[in-house]
C-alpha cells in the first residue's frame, strides 16, 4: 500500500505571537517551528496502516522554512522517504494554491491513502486536506477519530458536535486526523539513525509541472490585509471572604447581577 | 439586479443546525445594509419545516434540493448539491457557519469553485461588493483582517459569535424546490450512520455556559461534581487536555488548541490551572469564572471572578446554594 501524509511547520504552541513589521505577518524571529500537532496523528496513522499492510509511506510538506528538522522526525517515526516543495514563488500563496501544489505533488505518485492533520495551528484554516481531496476526486475522511481499513474498503468514524458519524468509502482516499485518533510514537534510537539514510527530495513548481500564476500570490482569491493582537481581557478580582460560604454567595450574586446569567 | 448572498443551511435528521441560523441572520443584516437579497439552500430534507425557518430567519428565497441520495449527509455530494446553486445564482457571497458539517463541506465546494474561503470568521464586512473577514490565526493568539479578490466570496462564521437574528413566523420565502438526480454511486463517500457520545449532552461549541474541569478533579470519579454544577447551570461539561489525555473524559470535551474553540456566555474553570493551551480555547468567554488552590495559577488571570480554594469544597457548595437560589 503507498501511503503519504502531508504536514506543516508551525509555530510551537507555547509561543508568544509578535506581530512582524509589515502588520501582515506574524514576527518569525525567535520562533521554534514544529510539526502541527495534528500532523503527529496523521503521521503516526499513516505508520500504523504501513505497519498493518505492508507498503511505503511518503512524507511531503510545502513551504521556505528549513524543514529538515521535522521531515528528519517524520523519517524517524518510520516515513519512508521525504518531498520538499520549496519555491519561492508560493510566498505568499492562499489554501487553494498550497493544496495544488500538494495535488501535483500526490499526481507524481501512485498512492492509496493521503493523511493531513484536520487542521494546521498556524493560519488554522482547516482547508487543505478536504481541498486536495476534491482536486484528486478522492473520497474525504475529515476529522476522523478511527479509522479501519479492509481490502480497498475504509470504515471511519468522524467527530461531530456531541457524536460521531461513520463513514464508508472505498479507496484511495483522503484522511485528516483528528486529536486522539492514535497515540503518536516518539521516534526510536534506530529510528533516528535509520532515517539519516533516507531521502529527502526537494521539488519546485517546475517540477510539479505547475505554473506560478496558479499556486501563487497572483492567484489567491484573498489575502491578508492587516494582522493584529487580540485586544488583551480587562482583568478581574479574587473573591474573598472569611468563609467559603461567603465567597459563593458573592459570586452568586455577581452571577446574578453583572453575567446575568441566573 | 439585486445581488444574492447564498447561505448554507445545515441540518442533521431534519434538526437544523442552529449556527447555520446565525449565519442566516447575519446574511440577512448584511443585505440590508447593502441592498442584497438573501437566499438559503437546504439539501437532504423532506419536510417543509426547515425551508419555513429559512424564512422565519430572513430568507428571501429557499433551494430545497429534494435528492433521494442526498438524504443522508455526503460532502461531496452536498458539495456537488451546492455548486449547481452557484453556478445557477451566482451570488457575490455565500456564508457556511463553521460547525463541523461547514468545515467539511465549505473547503470541497471551495475547490470545486476554485473560489476564495476564510473559515471560522469572528467579524464580516463589506467594502464595495469586497468582503472583508477577521479570523483568528494562531489558535486566536493573532488576528488576520483577509480581504477577497474574486468571487464567489466563501466564509464560514464562528458559531455563537454573532447573534440569532428576530424569527418572522409571519415571513414568507420563495420556495424553489431541485432534484438533481444524484445517483449513490456518484458518491464519494457516504455516512451511514450518526452515533451520539455517551449520554445525550449539550456540546461544548454549542453552550451558553460551560463548566469545566481539570487536573485539580485528580480523577474521573470527581467529574461528577462537575457534571451536578453543569446540570444545575443547564450548562455544557468541558474539560481541559490534562483531564482527557488521563483517560477522564472524552476528546468531545476538551476545551483548547487541539481541542474545541468555544464562545459561552459564561465559562467556570475548576481545577484548571490555564496553561496558554487551554487558555485559548476558552479566552473568548464572555464572563470567566476561576476555581483553584493555587492563587498563582494563570487561570486567574484570565478569570473574572476568581475563588481560591479548594474546589471539592468550593463546587459542591456552589452547586447546592445555586439550587436553592433557583428555587
Amino acid at each position: 500500500m503507498n501511503i503519504v501524509v502531508c504536514v506543516k511547520q508551525v509555530p510551537n504552541t507555547e509561543t508568544k505571537i509578535r506581530i512582524a513589521e509589515d502588520g501582515l505577518s506574524i514576527d518569525s524571529a525567535n520562533v521554534d517551528y514544529v510539526i502541527s500537532p495534528y500532523d503527529e496523528y496523521a503521521l503516526e496513522e499513516a505508520i500504523r496502516v504501513k505497519e498493518q499492510q505492508g507498503g511505503e509511506v511518503t512524507v511531503i510538506t510545502v513551504g521556505d522554512e528549513d524543514p529538515k528538522g521535522i521531515l528528519q522526525k517524520c523519517l524517524a517515526m518510520g516515513c519512508d522517504q521525504a518531498i520538499h516543495i520549496s519555491d519561492e514563488r508560493l510566498n505568499g500563496s492562499d489554501s487553494l494554491g498550497i493544496a495544488r501544489c500538494l495535488a501535483g505533488a500526490l499526481q507524481q505518485i501512485s498512492f492509496d491513502i493521503v493523511f493531513f492533520g484536520q487542521q494546521g495551528v498556524g493560519t488554522d484554516c482547516s482547508q487543505v486536506g478536504p481541498m486536495v481531496s476534491e482536486l484528486l476526486g478522492l473520497a474525504l475522511v475529515n476529522v476522523a477519530k478511527e479509522l479501519k481499513l479492509d481490502g480497498t474498503h475504509v470504515t471511519a468514524k468522524r467527530e461531530i458536535e456531541g457524536a460521531w458519524e461513520k463513514v464508508v468509502c472505498e479507496l484511495p482516499v483522503a484522511v485528516t486526523a483528528q486529536k486522539d485518533l492514535n497515540e503518536p510514537r516518539y521516534p526510536s534510537l534506530r529510528g533516528i539513525m535509520q532515517a539519516k539514510q533516507k531521502e529527502i527530495a526537494t521539488k519546485t513548481l517546475d517540477d510539479l509541472g505547475l505554473a506560478a500564476d496558479a499556486v501563487g500570490p497572483s492567484a489567491v482569491k484573498l489575502e491578508i490585509s492587516k494582522m493584529e493582537l487580540p485586544s488583551p481581557r480587562k482583568s478581574g478580582e479574587i473573591i474573598d471572604g472569611a468563609s467559603t460560604e461567603e465567597k459563593i454567595e458573592k459570586l452568586i450574586q455577581k452571577l446574578h447581577d453583572e453575567v446575568g446569567v441566573i | 439586479m439585486a445581488e444574492h448572498i447564498l447561505v448554507y443551511v445545515g441540518h442533521r435528521n431534519e434538526q437544523v443546525i442552529r449556527p447555520s441560523l446565525e449565519a442566516l441572520s447575519e446574511a440577512r443584516r448584511i443585505a440590508d445594509a447593502n441592498g442584497f437579497s438573501v437566499s438559503a439552500v437546504v439539501v437532504g430534507v423532506e419536510g417543509n419545516d426547515l425551508p419555513s425557518e429559512c424564512a422565519y430567519y430572513g430568507a428571501d428565497t429557499v433551494y430545497v434540493i429534494r435528492d433521494a441520495a442526498l438524504r443522508q449527509y455526503s460532502s461531496d455530494g452536498y458539495a456537488q448539491a451546492l455548486k449547481s446553486i452557484v453556478d445557477e445564482l451566482n451570488p457575490l457571497i455565500m456564508l457556511f457557519s463553521a460547525d463541523s458539517m461547514g468545515k467539511d463541506l465549505s473547503p470541497v465546494l471551495a475547490a470545486k469553485l476554485e473560489a476564495g474561503l476564510a473559515t471560522d470568521c469572528t467579524g464580516i464586512w463589506i467594502d464595495d461588493g469586497h468582503v472583508n473577514v477577521k479570523r483568528p490565526m494562531y489558535a486566536g493568539k493573532a488576528y488576520a483582517t483577509v480581504r477577497f479578490k474574486a468571487t464567489p466570496q466563501l466564509v464560514s462564521l464562528r458559531p455563537k459569535v454573532f447573534d440569532l437574528g428576530e424569527r418572522n413566523a409571519k415571513r414568507r420565502a420563495e420556495v424553489i424546490e431541485r432534484d438533481l438526480g444524484t445517483q449513490e454511486q456518484d458518491l464519494r463517500a457516504h455516512v451511514i450512520d450518526v452515533v451520539q457520545s455517551g449520554k445525550q449532552q449539550l456540546d461544548v461549541s454549542e453552550a451558553d455556559i460551560i463548566v469545566s474541569g481539570g487536573r485539580g478533579l485528580g480523577g474521573q470519579e470527581h467529574f461528577d461534581i462537575i457534571e451536578d454544577l453543569a446540570d444545575t447551570l443547564h450548562a455544557a461539561v468541558g474539560a481541559s487536555r490534562a483531564a482527557v489525555d488521563a483517560g477522564w473524559i472524552d476528546h468531545q470535551h476538551q476545551v483548547g488548541q487541539t481541542g474545541k474553540i468555544v464562545n459561552p456566555t459564561l465559562y467556570i474553570a475548576c481545577g484548571i490551572s490555564g496553561a496558554i493551551q487551554h487558555q485559548v480555547g476558552m479566552k473568548n468567554a464572555k464572563f470567566i469564572v476561576a476555581i483553584n488552590k493555587d492563587p498563582d495559577a494563570p487561570i486567574f488571570q484570565l478569570a473574572d471572578y476568581g475563588i481560591v480554594g479548594d474546589l471539592f469544597e468550593i463546587v459542591p457548595a456552589l452547586t447546592k446554594k445555586l439550587k436553592e437560589v433557583v428555587q
